[in-house]
């Protein structure tokens, strides 16, 4: 390090440094403003919609809306074989696709993160997630419906299809989190591969994971589309799979666009039913899973 | 310490120093013969001879990239893990190459036990950070677990500390808790050598010497090694030293003479301080 004696020492230019210190704060409380802007913009539409909802919703919501079937209008009818229709469709959707989710995502993120077999997996998920979701109905409709008439489990399996590359990005973006040194930590004591990976990898991202899957159900649970042509609705009772089933989303399709004020009433009490209960798993979960000290 | 700081030397650098042991080296646990390592096409170790005697403490220094911690993560076939690392050579343990295909893997790395730089504690309670590498190589009772925790714990300088919450997060410990928790686990297993990747130097100075206390109690059970990038520390736990650089073993003897009178000019400009 020769070569500084040519050079001058550099000088501290004060009155530089106070233009550029006022300039900074100046970008810094515009950026501030477009933030909270934005931020209260997001904030209006989420409450408006819940505001709406509440309002709209909460006038008819009433003993019968449970514990009645639907019926035709004027005759008092409740929402019970929807919502029970939706609770399992959801459930077993969620209970198929979930686990080949996590399996697929780990698979990714643990044994081909840069195989070309894992890159094409990764991209075909990638493509599903954004796929439009009546094209999954009409995928189902074809493999399962058609010819074995509509039925319960077809909407099961439509919304799997939908559920499954939303807990593969999730759960592979998670594992790939998990910092090397932990992985590394499990190894060296002795830990096979997959011990590692269940044992601690899980452990590790459960929050996030148990995340991406309540994503998931939040999404499906208010899926219309694939199950207008897989499980179709049922204005019966019908715990039978292999038969057509109600769901919420299909009631409110159906009752919001009717002329019936009793229906459209309805309409709005599904549709909050839906929203609140979505929240309330997510706030349920959101504790169960509060990192405990 | 008996580390001595005498009069300033004329370049920058720490001076001279002694090393606390002047052991004569045990016969070796791990006899490393003709060690190359590849990253991919780079060469990483050139040719490495090295004993790391039985009960002892061999410490590893050189200059950042100089491929200790290559070396070290050879001995536990940590590099399997990525498919481009290969080690060509010899690694013997008990007469047995433990680089050569078709080593039981889970079983050497029950053996040789390694501790990392950061301090990785899993996601559960201190008690299950213990007893999970236990229960990948044994089947105990619930009382032999808790007494195995116990021990381990109490080796590792730890029980006191964490005794009335063994059912706590092993995360809410301190870094240096969590780095004595870790050696813990790695000794409940029952290794016979214990790998250590500059295991304080993301520690206090306080956690650091209750590790070296650590390293000096322990090597009266387990072999050890340890890598470190602080000059003072080799002088202070290792019983022989060994120096590395781009990828070459220059030199490696027992601390004493190490520090007193290296044979190479390299290894006495490093340990001063004058270069690296």
């Amino acid at each position: 390090m020769s070569a500084t004696t040519a050079m001058a020492e550099p000088r501290r230019d004060l009155r530089m440094a106070a233009t550029l210190s006022r300039r900074r704060q100046r970008r810094n409380f515009v950026i501030k403003v477009f933030c909270i802007l934005a931020t209260v913009v997001g904030l209006v539409v989420l409450a408006s919609i819940l505001f709406t909802l509440l309002r709209l919703g909460i006038g008819g919501l009433k003993v019968t809306v449970f514990t009645h079937m639907t019926k035709p209008s004027g005759e008092d009818g409740g929402l019970l074989n929807p919502i029970v229709g939706s609770l399992i469709q959801t459930g077993i959707g969620a209970a198929i696709g979930t686990p080949i989710g996590i399996m697929v995502g780990t698979y990714l993120a643990e044994y081909a993160a840069k195989s070309v077999l894992g890159n094409a997996v990764r991209f075909v998920s990638d493509v599903l997630l954004s796929a439009p979701s009546i094209l999954i109905g009409l995928f189902i409709y074809q493999l399962f419906v058609n010819g074995h008439g509509y039925s319960g489990i077809a909407g099961a399996l439509s919304l799997a299809v939908i559920v499954i590359p939303i807990v593969v990005r999730t759960t592979e973006d998670m594992l790939r989190l998990i910092p090397v040194a932990l992985r590394e930590a499990a190894v060296a004591l002795g830990a096979p591969k997959w011990k590692a990976i269940v044992l601690i990898c899980y452990r590790a991202a459960l929050d996030g994971i148990a995340t991406g899957v309540l994503l998931a159900v939040a999404r499906v649970a208010g899926e219309t589309a694939p199950l207008l042509f897989t499980s179709l609705g049922n204005g019966n009772w019908s715990l039978d799979l292999t038969k057509p089933m109600a769901s919420l989303p299909l009631a409110i399709y159906k009752y919001a666009g009717s002329p019936a004020d009793d229906w459209v009433q309805l309409a709005w009490v599904g549709a909050m039913l839906i929203t609140f209960g979505v929240l309330a798993l997510n706030i349920v979960a959101r504790v169960a899973l509060r990192p405990r000290r | 310490m008996s580390t001595t700081m005498v009069e300033t030397v004329e370049k920058a650098g720490i001076g001279p120093m002694t090393a606390r042991s002047d052991a004569a080296l045990h016969p070796a646990r791990i006899s490393i013969r003709g060690l190359d390592f590849f990253y991919g096409t780079n060469k990483a170790l050139k040719s490495i001879s090295l004993d790391l005697p039985e009960k002892q403490v061999t410490g590893m220094i050189g200059p950042s990239g100089c491929g200790k911690s290559t070396l070290l993560r050879v001995l536990n076939r940590m590099y399997d893990l990525y498919p481009n690392q290969r080690a060509i050579g010899e690694v013997l343990m008990d007469g047995e190459n433990i680089i050569a295909p078709g080593m039981d893997l889970n079983q050497l790395r029950s053996r040789v036990g390694m501790v990392f730089q950061k301090p990785t504690p899993f996601p559960m309670s201190i008690y299950d950070n213990i007893a999970f590498g236990v229960k990948l190589h044994e089947r105990l009772s619930k009382s032999a677990m808790d007494e195995r925790v116990e021990w381990s714990l109490s080796r590792a300088a730890l029980w006191e500390e964490v005794k009335d919450r063994l059912n706590a997060s092993a995360t809410g410990l301190s870094g240096g808790q969590q780095q004595r928790l870790c050696i813990a686990r790695t000794i409940a297993t029952r290794p016979e050598v214990i790998l250590l990747d500059e295991p304080t130097s993301a520690l206090d100075p306080i956690s650091t010497l209750k590790i070296e206390e650590l390293i000096d109690e322990l090597k009266h059970e387990f072999t050890i090694a340890i890598v470190t990038h602080n000059m003072q520390q080799a002088a202070r736990c290792a019983d022989q030293v060994a120096f590395f650089f781009i990828g070459e073993l220059i030199e490696a003897g027992p601390a004493a003479q190490m520090f007193t009178s290296p044979r190479q000019k390299r290894t006495q400009e490093y340990i001063t301080g004058r270069f690296g």
